[in-house]
């Protein structure tokens, strides 16, 4: 899986004046497990609502897979070309069932005519069974989603991405409120995903991004300040100054 | 299983209870064909409002409507021109209201132009991503916009005194009690159709989608879901439901007048909904026939009183009863299920 699977050129968001994103231009390859770090308001979450259509920029420019322009296109239809979020708290349907929720996601045709006369086949059923397996919420798949743990929750989400296969998934802190194991389980995963998409990450956490991350992208005051493997990064002077220097402060 | 015992269950109900009625003096009959007629209704709201979490407090605009399309149709059929046309110095019936002297296109048009009007209001509202309490304030002001109109155009309407003075449907009188009787068991058979055609397609995928857009409509777009579609064509169906009770309601009643429109029968509308319990169709029947019934009761006794029980009840359903009659029930299953839990994890200790 070679190539770019996302071309993002020049973009400028613009919040009444407040310039949350500033001429950022973002390239994703196939099949790549990337990280956005950086302070609060860089503008790493900003990034991730252009990309899937939840916030308008007043310039710049993204094509997805060879000429797919995705500005212009609405929330469901980049959804539909394989343009996944992962929001940041847990957003399950609460008061459908683990199994609904995850039908939902998988539903392939998702007019209103199809949603009323078509039944979900074998095949589709098989496999959102495999996934309720792999996210170990089998045992509750009749449970509704509001009584589930957070963890669990983000693990339903997880599936729930999974089942939509997307193209390219973009997730935003997918380990903030988890144990030391939940993070290192979901860190496995997302790497397992990055096999068959592209997986674009923002996250805090640094141990997690050290663990897990093969190229980060550092995101300031609406700019990108560097990009490269996490050792490189981790050297780079300005990325101390601004970024990393006041982290270490933090934990200490 | 359970489902299926419960789901036909009110339909048992509906025909046992509409049986007993017929056997009723014909005051009853109409009485509770009335009460059927606001069964319907109420499906039609809790649809968008229960399911969908769409609160409109103008479906009363989709009713008259309908009624208004029954109402010419039933008005033309004396053969003579309406009197209110005459006032007007109409020498003959306008030619699109004439069209409605034909059954078959006035009984079509009472369900289809509120479908009509559903679509034009709702693509640019949905469109614009108004919501909430924004979406309720807007159809609010619709109803007050519709009634006025309804008012001032009176060679056309009637006026504030609506249209009256019906005399037969399809050659039945109207006053005969066999017409009543027969009116009544057509609303009944709507009202069960009805019921079961929404309960067939809210068991469909359909129903988790509408639950899912009550639930987070933001997430569902990110799903690939084009909501704002669901939700122009839950409207249009509500709106549907309501043109079609208000032509049941004008034959059984005898009159319709802009009174319909107003904001106080959509939020009654709403009230019936909520204490049946919203987001179930037998709680939103039942909703509707028990408060109609303190309705007529309290009117009998106390007339002046009904606005402070109707507001009272919408206090004790929204504070101490937000689930509505169906909601006492599910409560108590909950606490079933609680023991249960509370079971389970002493002895998960004992075993420890």
């Amino acid at each position: 899986m070679a190539g770019t699977i996302l071309y993002g050129e020049n973009i400028t968001v613009d919040f009444n004046g407040f310039k949350a994103l500033n001429g950022v231009s973002l390239y994703v390859n196939k099949g790549e497990l990337r990280f956005l770090i950086g302070p609060n308001g860089a503008g790493k979450t900003t990034l991730l609502d252009v990309i899937c259509g939840k916030v308008s920029p007043i310039s710049g420019s993204f094509i997805f897979e060879e000429n797919i322009e995705l500005l212009g296109l609405r929330e469901y239809q980049r959804a539909r070309i394989g343009i996944v979020r992962k929001f940041q708290t847990p957003s399950v349907f609460e008061q459908l069932t683990v199994i609904e929720n995850m039908t939902l996601a998988h539903k392939k045709n998702k007019g209103i005519f199809s949603s009323i006369f078509n039944k979900i086949d074998k095949k589709s059923e098989n496999y959102i069974y495999e996934v309720m397996e792999r996210i170990n919420l089998i045992d509750k798949k009749l449970q509704y989603a509001g009584l589930l743990s957070h963890g669990e929750k983000q693990w339903l989400e997880i599936g729930m991405t999974m089942l939509q296969s997307p193209k390219l998934l973009l997730v935003d802190e997918p380990v903030a409120g988890m144990t030391g194991s939940e993070r290192d389980k979901t860190g496995e995963l997302l790497k397992d995903l990055a096999k068959d998409m592209s997986v674009l990450i923002v996250e805090h956490d640094m141990n997690f991004v050290e663990k897990f991350g093969e190229r980060v992208t550092v995101l300031h005051e609406g700019s990108i300040l560097c990009e490269g493997s996490f050792e490189y990064v981790r050297n780079d002077q300005t990325v101390i100054d601004v970024y990393l220097g006041r982290g270490a402060e933090e934990d200490a | 299983m359970e489902n299926f015992i419960r789901k036909n269950l009110i339909v048992i109900f509906l025909v046992i209870l509409a049986s007993v009625v017929l056997f009723l003096p014909i005051y009853y009959v109409n009485l509770f064909g009335k009460y059927f007629v606001f069964a319907i209704i109420a499906v039609g709201i809790d649809i968008i409002w229960g399911y969908t979490g769409i609160l409109s407090l103008g479906q009363g605009v989709f009713f008259s409507l309908g009624a208004y399309c029954m109402a010419m149709y039933l008005k033309l059929q004396t053969g003579a021109l309406p009197d209110f046309m005459v006032w007007s110095g109409f020498k003959s019936v306008p030619y699109f209201l004439s069209l409605f002297a034909n059954a078959w296109f006035a009984i079509p048009m009472a369900i289809i132009l509120p479908m009509l009007l559903a679509v034009i209001i709702s693509v640019p509202i949905f469109r614009s991503n108004i919501k909430g309490v924004y979406f309720s304030i807007l159809t609010e002001a619709l109803a007050l916009v519709f009634s006025l109109v309804f008012i001032a155009q009176q060679s056309y309407t009637g006026g504030s005194s609506g249209i009256t003075d019906f005399q037969s449907l399809f050659g039945y009188s109207l006053g005969s009690s066999d017409t009543i009787r027969g009116l009544f068991l057509i609303t009944a058979a709507v009202l069960i159709g009805i019921y079961l055609l929404i309960e067939w397609m809210l068991s469909s995928q359909l129903g988790k989608i509408l639950v899912a857009i009550r639930d987070g409509e933001n997430r569902l777009k990110f799903l690939g879901y084009d909501t704002i579609r669901y939700k122009v064509f839950i409207f249009t169906l509500s709106a549907g439901i309501m043109g079609l009770a208000g032509a049941l309601f004008v034959p059984q009643i005898g009159i319709v007048s802009p009174a319909t429109f107003g904001i106080f029968f959509s939020i009654e509308m709403v009230i019936w909904v909520a204490v049946g319990g919203r987001g179930t169709l037998i709680g939103a029947i039942i909703g509707a026939i028990v408060v109609s019934g303190i309705k007529t009761f309290s009117s009998g006794i106390f007339p002046e009183g009904w606005l402070y029980i109707l507001g009272g009840l919408f206090i004790l359903v929204t504070i101490v009863f937000p689930g509505g009659i169906m909601g006492i029930w599910k409560r108590y299953k909950v606490f079933e299920q609680v023991n249960l839990d509370k079971k389970f994890l002493k002895d998960l200790n004992e075993e420890k």
